[in-house]
C-alpha cells in the first residue's frame, strides 16, 4: 500500500537517526495525503457530493499525463498542464450528464460515483494499462541529505507544492469572485442562491477544480512510483479517511487531519510494520464516525447526522 | 391534431381485479384467485423448476451464486428501505459467515448441517456487536463506515496472518449431495423471501419503518431506537452470513475474496435493477444481473465496466426498478387524459 511513496521501515535500533526520519518522511507522507484529499473535501465542502470517483479521477489523470508524453511525444510540463485540464473537463462532464439529476440523494450520489469510479478503473485495466512500463519521470533528479537523512528532490517537491497549492487555493477562495461563490455555496447553499449565485454552476466548478486538484496531486506524487490502477482505491479510502477526520467539508481540518494520520502512518511502519498502514486509516474512519461523526473541525451540527 | 396549449397526463386506476380480490373477497371466484397466485406461484415453481432445466452442472453452480448474492441483496433492501440503514458492507456479512463456518468445520470437524446454522446465529451476533457503536450514524456516514468494515478486516487479517492470512482456509467439506447443495440456498432463498416480505408487515415491522421516516417518533413513543435498528442489523447480517456459511461448503475455500467489494457491490446493483423497497426486486435483480456478468466473464474486468454502467444508468434513468414498474403494470391501467 502507498506503494507510490515507497515508504522505507528503518531499523528500530538508531534511535536519533529514527527521530528525524519519521519528522522528514512523516512530514512528507501528510503532505501528500492532503494532496490526495483536497479535491474530495472541495467537492463535498462546496456541494455536499460525496466523490467516489475521485481515485478514479487521480489515476486517469497519470495516465493520461503518461499519454501525452510517451504517445503525444509532448513536453513534460506543457502534458502536466494538459492533463490537469483534460481531468478538469472529465470531472465537470460527470457532473453535468450524471450527479445533476441525482444531487441531494446521498446514497444514490454515493453509489452514481461509486460506479463512475469503479467503470473508469476496470476500464482501464481492461484496456492494458498494467504492469510496470506505466512510470512518469521524476522533475529533478537526485537527492539529498537533510540532518543525515536521505531524502530525494522530487519528496522535498511534494511538500513545497502541497504548500503552494494549499496558499493558492487560500487566496483563490477569499480574494477571486468564483472563490468567494464558493465559499458562500459551502456556508449556506440557500443564501448564496438569493445572493445570485448559480448553485448548479457552482457545483460544477467544485467538481472541476476537485478533478483538477486530484489530477495535480497526481503529476506531483506518481512520480514516485509506478502507475497501477489499484492505487485508485486507496487514494479514495486515504482521501475519505484524511475527510472523515478532518471533519466533512472542513478545508483546514482536512490539512491537519492528513498530519496526525500521515504522523500515525509513519510511526506504525516505523514501529509494527508496512502491513500496518492501511488498517491505521481504515481505524481511523471507523473510530472517528463512532466517536464523533461531524470530525475535529466538521461544520455540521452533531444532532444531523446522529439519533 | 390537438391544440398545443393542451396539456395532457397519465391517470392511473387500480384495475377492478385488484380492488376484487382484496380481503377475503378473493374466494369469491378462480380468477380473482389466481390473480393472486399466479406470481407468486410463477416465483416459487420457477425458481424450483430452475436447476432441473439447466443444462450443466456449470450453470447449475452458477445458479446456487445468484442465490448467495440474491440473498445479499434481499439483506440490504430489507436493511436500507425498511429500517432505512444503508449498509454497504454486504462483505462484511459473508466474510464473517464464511470465516466462522470454515473454522467450524476444519477444526471441530462439524458437518455442514451444523456449520451452517451456528455461523449464521452466531455471525449474526459477531456482525451486530461489532455494529453497535455505528448504529446511531445514518445516511452517508452509516454507508462508509460499514463500506470500511470488510476492507478493514481484511487488512487486519492479511497483517496479522491469522485464520490463514492470504492463503485462506483449505480443505473444508462440500456437502455430500449435488441436489441437497443445489436446493437448500433455493429454498432458503424462498423461506427467507417471504419470511421477510411478513414480518415487515408485523408490528415489528411497523416499527422498523417508523424508525427510517421518523426516528424521533419513535423515541417520543417510549421504544429505543437502538434496540430495534440492533433487532434489524442481526436479521440483515443473519442472512448474510448464512450466505457465506453455504459459500464456504460450495466452494470449498475461505479466503480472503470473500470480503471482496463485489459482494457489497452487486447486490446493491441487484437492488436499484430490481426495484427497492419490494424484497421480490432484489431477488429479481441478481437472477438477471449475475447470469450476465457470468456470460461476460470472457471479457475479463470488462464484465464490472458493464455492471457498473448499468447500474448508473438504472439510478438516473429508471430508479424505480423493475419490480416497480411491473407491479404498477399489474395492478393498474393508465389512460391519457386531458387537463
Amino acid at each position: 500500500m502507498l506503494d507510490a511513496l515507497r515508504l522505507q521501515p528503518v531499523s528500530r535500533l538508531s534511535f536519533p537517526d529514527n527521530t528525524m526520519h519519521i519528522l522528514i518522511y512523516g512530514t512528507i507522507n501528510s503532505v501528500a495525503l492532503a494532496l490526495f484529499a483536497l479535491g474530495f473535501a472541495m467537492v463535498y465542502g462546496v456541494s455536499r457530493l460525496p466523490n467516489f470517483a475521485h481515485g478514479a479521477l487521480y489515476v486517469t489523470s497519470g495516465f493520461i499525463t503518461w499519454t501525452f508524453i510517451n504517445t503525444l511525444e509532448l513536453n513534460y510540463f506543457i502534458s502536466i498542464l494538459l492533463a490537469m485540464l483534460v481531468t478538469g473537463i472529465i470531472g465537470a462532464l460527470i457532473y453535468q450528464f450524471v450527479l445533476i439529476r441525482i444531487r441531494g440523494m446521498e446514497i444514490s450520489e454515493i453509489m452514481a460515483t461509486y460506479a463512475i469510479g469503479l467503470a473508469i478503473l476496470e476500464g482501464l485495466r481492461w484496456g492494458g494499462f498494467r504492469g510496470l512500463t506505466y512510470t512518469l519521470p521524476a522533475f529533478i533528479e537526485g537527492s539529498t541529505e537533510i540532518a543525515g537523512v536521505s531524502v530525494d528532490y522530487q519528496r522535498l517537491l511534494v511538500v513545497g507544492i502541497g504548500a503552494a497549492v494549499v496558499a493558492v487555493l487560500w487566496l483563490f477562495t477569499h480574494y477571486t469572485r468564483i472563490g468567494l461563490a464558493l465559499r458562500g455555496m459551502a456556508q449556506d447553499e440557500r443564501a448564496a442562491m438569493m445572493l445570485g449565485i448559480d448553485s448548479d454552476l457552482m457545483a460544477l466548478a467544485a467538481m472541476g477544480f476537485g478533478s483538477m486538484l486530484a489530477a495535480l496531486g497526481a503529476v506531483v506524487l506518481l512520480p514516485l512510483g509506478n502507475i497501477v490502477v489499484e492505487a485508485g482505491y486507496n487514494v479514495l479510502i486515504l482521501a475519505i479517511a484524511v475527510c472523515i477526520v478532518g471533519g466533512l467539508g472542513s478545508w483546514i481540518g482536512a490539512v491537519l487531519a492528513a498530519f496526525i494520520i500521515g504522523f500515525a502512518q509513519i510511526l506504525t511502519v516505523v514501529y509494527l510494520g508496512a502491513h500496518y498502514q492501511m488498517v491505521v486509516a481504515l481505524l481511523a474512519i471507523i473510530i472517528t464516525l463512532i466517536l464523533r461523526p461531524s470530525g475535529l473541525f466538521g461544520l455540521q451540527k452533531e444532532l444531523e447526522e446522529r439519533v | 391534431m390537438t391544440a398545443s396549449n393542451e396539456q395532457r397526463r397519465k391517470e392511473r386506476l387500480d384495475r377492478g381485479i385488484k380492488v376484487r380480490s382484496e380481503g377475503i373477497y378473493a374466494l369469491m371466484s378462480w380468477r380473482e384467485l389466481a390473480y393472486l397466485f399466479l406470481p407468486r406461484v410463477a416465483l416459487i415453481g420457477g425458481l424450483l423448476i430452475l436447476p432441473l432445466v439447466m443444462p450443466s452442472m456449470y450453470w447449475q453452480r452458477v445458479i446456487s451464486i445468484v442465490c448467495i448474492y440474491a440473498l445479499l441483496a434481499l439483506s440490504f433492501d430489507f436493511l436500507a428501505h425498511f429500517v432505512g440503514l444503508v449498509s454497504l458492507g454486504g462483505a462484511f456479512f459473508i466474510g464473517t459467515g464464511s470465516y466462522i463456518a470454515a473454522i467450524l468445520n476444519t477444526t471441530f470437524g462439524l458437518s455442514p448441517i451444523f456449520t451452517i446454522p451456528i455461523a449464521t446465529l452466531l455471525g449474526a451476533g459477531i456482525c451486530t456487536v461489532l455494529l453497535l457503536p455505528c448504529l446511531p450514524l445514518r445516511g452517508v456516514y452509516f454507508a462508509i463506515v460499514t463500506l470500511m468494515y470488510p476492507l478493514l478486516l481484511a487488512r487486519v487479517i492479511e497483517a496479522l496472518d491469522i485464520l490463514g492470512g492470504t492463503d485462506g482456509i483449505l480443505g473444508i467439506e462440500s456437502f455430500t449431495n449435488r441436489w441437497m447443495e443445489q436446493y437448500f440456498i433455493i429454498v432458503m432463498v424462498l423461506v427467507l423471501l417471504f419470511g421477510t416480505r411478513r414480518l415487515v408487515n408485523q408490528d415489528i415491522g411497523l416499527v422498523f419503518r417508523a424508525v427510517k421516516d421518523n426516528d424521533q417518533s419513535v423515541r417520543a413513543s417510549g421504544m429505543s431506537v437502538t434496540y430495534y435498528k440492533s433487532i434489524a442489523v442481526f436479521i440483515a447480517s443473519g442472512i448474510g452470513c448464512l450466505a457465506g456459511a453455504y459459500l464456504v461448503h460450495l466452494y470449498m475455500w475461505a479466503g480472503l475474496s470473500t470480503l471482496a467489494l463485489d459482494f457489497s457491490i452487486l447486490p446493491i446493483a441487484a437492488t436499484v435493477i430490481g426495484g427497492s423497497g419490494t424484497l421480490v426486486g432484489p431477488v429479481l435483480g441478481a437472477f438477471i444481473l449475475v447470469p450476465i456478468s457470468e456470460l461476460l466473464r470472457a471479457f475479463g474486468t470488462l464484465r464490472i465496466v458493464f455492471y457498473a454502467l448499468i447500474l448508473l444508468a438504472f439510478i438516473i434513468f429508471r430508479s424505480e426498478g423493475i419490480m416497480v414498474y411491473g407491479q404498477r403494470k399489474y395492478h393498474q391501467f393508465e389512460k391519457w387524459i386531458k387537463v
